[in-house]
């Protein structure tokens, strides 16, 4: 099943258009959508809510591409990917932007013809223990059985980490995230390892969420992020600048709340971002206000991340790493000029 | 007599191009053409579009060390092994988890089929209801179900079934004594390979004996008593040379020893015993296909009804049994792929999954793994012809 799924992605890959390489960017216009690659269900990344709508970050970058792109961030449509299917659809042309917080390795960058546009989730790699199992740190897991997802970084970091420290683990691979979580859930593992952003998430999933505890050790960095195809750069620019536009966004105090006041301001820099002043969506090949669309109709960094994963939400996460970079994050938008 | 030769020897001779032979090739030769020139621009058009892509491809990574572990392997594997090594992994676990779902699908598959025949009503029905409940659910739900559902109700490590302080059920697996061999334990083998091969000779003289002087000979236990006798002996000589190596509870999970893993069992009992309830049905096709004249003309010449089964029913059910019993077989093997769904390392799993993500050589690793399939499948059917064969009618 799975297998004629990938099988089809790679006959696709080998037979397609040099229009699905060049030009996404006219394509979306063409079609009047943006198709997003997302997780399967991902709490506050790319997940489901009850009426079926998609929410999350990710959700957020792919509505902030439609509102810059078409002027609409209504104009999405989803396609749920595996961790393992993810590269395939974006490769054979199935999606437009691969947004499932997916980690900007190198080899992905290079081997794989992807280029990623940016990070909007910078994480590292963390462990959940059951809190009766007396554990305290990462290097007391010598000999455990541990659950993790086929076809992540997450597998690769885990035999890194343990080889490294010289202790010995077994290894028990799934395909989908639900079954990971249902296999550690049963006892089948004694530890579960993934994204500290995703081990938050899934934690909510677990029968007794309270009975688990995430481990103090980060055993690597995960700069999550949208990714597209290579040898695209229009594209590429599009995603790009549309997340910095929303970071940026944060930066100059521009929210979806205050977004058509601060168009009368008098700093040249919001009224660059927001298409009074300049060139920059001619430039990009959008609108002049692709900016205000995605602020306005998506909000800022700031406000997707309190929405979906700050503090006040069921995953709770600070925004640590992820605060702009004048409050000692690592949030840095280009200039916008 | 002349008329004949006349004609003969001067037909119309047809110009070339008319000629059925000649234009039989020609377009034999035309479409083989026709398939390799599309097949060679498919290889070009693909290895183009990688390229422009940037996608790497090519087979120098199967010799890139893997890095990840695997949760069975069955040679000597480690991270700082290669690809190619998983490969060799994958590819065993998918053969070992086939035979032993082959093994079992053939012998409950017998029973229920005959069972189905049965004239005591409860067990004849209860074969019914087994053969439609297996078949009409969806295989991967079957395999989710053993495994979360049945599987899950075992105890923690800490809490493991025991038996003898040296088998140890738990949620990790079953485990069990791992034999060490010690020096001088090379014998035992041989002792029995020497016995396996009198065994034979003593079969090939029975039943000549018997063809000769109609006597019989208690060929079963001997070869029983020689076959257990023989390596017995070697071993009594050699001095025992075998240890065990007993699992013990460490730290988290039990170390030493061998294990069988969950998904093992759930994989393999979920594939026989699907694939069983086809595999009866095929059995009672067969068994029915035999003219019930047959089995009344062997009791009409003294035959009891056991060797009437063996000696005159199944030999001639297998000729109908054999060849849809090879497509079980071949379902079964493919079937094994949906291991991935439960983290049973199979082929699928470890190399068209992890070594496919790490590497990105989609086109490379499909094509291999399709291989793959192709050559067991290819064995399995060349193996199932050659007992058809041994099997079949010898006409007289
Ligand atoms: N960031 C890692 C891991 C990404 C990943 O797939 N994580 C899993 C576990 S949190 C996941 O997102 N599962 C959700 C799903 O598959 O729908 C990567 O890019 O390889």
């Amino acid at each position: 099943m799975k297998l004629t799924k990938v099988l089809l992605a790679a006959a696709a890959a080998t037979t397609l258009s040099t229009a699905a390489v060049a030009g996404t960017l006219d394509d979306v216009r063409g079609k009047g959508f943006v198709q997003c690659g997302v997780s399967q269900g991902l709490a506050g990344f790319s997940n489901p809510d009850e009426q079926g709508n998609w929410t999350g970050i990710d959700v957020d970058v792919c509505r902030a591409v439609a509102a810059a792109v078409l002027g609409d961030a209504g104009k999405v449509k989803f396609t749920p990917l595996s961790a393992k299917e993810r590269f395939t659809a974006l490769q054979s042309g199935e999606v437009d932007v691969l947004s499932r917080n997916t980690t900007w390795t190198l080899v992905r960058d290079s081997a794989l013809g992807l280029n990623f546009a940016g990070v909007n989730y910078y994480d590292g790699q963390g462990f959940m223990v059951r809190k009766d199992l007396g554990v305290k740190s990462a290097l007391e897991l010598d000999g455990a059985s541990v659950c993790v997802n086929i076809g992540t970084t997450t597998e690769l970091n885990l035999s890194d980490y343990f080889r490294a420290n010289s202790m010995k683990f077994n290894p028990v691979v799934f395909e989908k995230a639900d079954e990971v979580v249902a296999a550690y859930d049963s006892g089948r593992c004694d530890v579960y390892t993934t994204d500290q952003s995703g081990l938050a998430a899934q934690r909510i999933k677990l029968k007794e969420p309270n009975a688990h505890m995430i481990l103090p050790e980060v055993i690597s960095k995960e700069p999550l992020g949208p990714v597209v195809r290579h040898g695209d750069d229009k594209w590429l620019d599009t995603v790009k600048w549309t997340l910095y536009a929303m970071v940026e966004a944060e930066e100059l105090g521009v929210t979806s709340k205050n977004v058509d006041q601060m168009k009368g301001s008098s700093s040249p820099n919001v009224r660059r971002l927001l298409g009074v002043e300049g060139d920059g969506g001619k430039n990009l090949g959008l609108s002049v206000d692709w900016a205000y669309n995605v602020v306005k109709q998506v909000g800022n960094y700031g406000e997707s991340f309190e929405r979906h994963v700050g503090v006040k939400t069921s995953l709770g996460l600070e925004r640590g790493q992820n605060a702009l970079w004048k409050d000692g994050g690592l949030q840095y938008a280009m200039p916008v000029r | 007599m002349a008329v004949e030769t006349k004609i003969a020897v001067a037909p119309a001779k047809p110009p070339v191009w008319n000629d059925p032979r000649y234009r039989a090739l020609f377009f034999q030769v035309l479409v083989l053409g026709g398939v390799v020139l599309l097949g060679a621009y498919l290889v070009g058009n693909t290895m183009a579009n990688l390229e422009r892509q940037g996608i790497a491809s090519g087979f120098g990574f199967l010799e890139t060390t893997a890095g990840f572990s695997i949760s069975q392997t069955l040679v000597e594997y480690s991270e700082e092994s290669s690809y190619g090594r998983a490969f060799l992994v994958g590819l065993l676990n998918t053969m070992l988890v086939s035979i032993i779902g082959i093994f079992f699908a053939t012998i409950l598959g017998f029973i229920i089929g005959v069972a189905r025949l049965s004239r005591n009503w409860l067990i004849s029905n209860l074969a019914a209801v087994y053969i439609e409940i297996l078949r009409n659910i969806p295989l991967l739900l079957q395999i989710f179900f053993w495994y979360f559902a049945v599987l899950r109700n075992v105890p923690s490590p800490k809490n493991s079934h025991s038996m003898f302080d040296s088998f140890f059920l738990n949620i990790r697996g079953l485990y069990s004594p791992a034999p060490i061999f010690e020096a001088g334990f090379w014998l035992i083998p041989v002792a029995l390979v020497a016995g396996v091969i009198g065994v034979v000779i003593l079969a090939r003289w029975a039943r000549a004996r018997q063809e000769r002087t109609g006597e019989r000979f208690p060929v079963f236990w001997t070869s029983l008593g020689v076959l257990i006798g023989l390596p017995l002996l070697a071993a009594i000589v050699m001095g025992f040379p075998l240890s065990w190596n007993y699992p013990e509870l460490k730290g988290f999970n039990f170390v030493g020893g061998m294990v069988v893993i969950p998904e093992l069992v759930a994989l393999a009992l979920a594939l026989s015993t699907y694939t069983a309830s086809f595999i009866a049905e095929i059995v009672r096709a067969g068994i029915t296909a035999v003219s019930h004249g047959q089995t009344e003309a062997a009791y009409s010449v003294g035959l009891r009804p056991g060797p009437t089964l063996r000696l005159v029913v199944i030999p001639q059910a297998l000729r109908v049994i054999i060849p849809p019993l090879t497509s079980q077989y071949l379902n079964l093997m493919k079937n094994s792929s949906l291991a991935a769904a439960i983290a049973y390392p199979d082929i699928v799993l470890v190399f068209a999954g992890t070594v496919l993500m790490q590497t990105g050589q989609a086109v490379e690793i499909i094509s291999i793994t399709m291989a793959v399939y192709l050559t067991l499948s290819l064995l399995i059917s060349a193996f199932m012809n050659w007992y058809n064969k041994k099997m079949a009618l010898v006409e007289r």
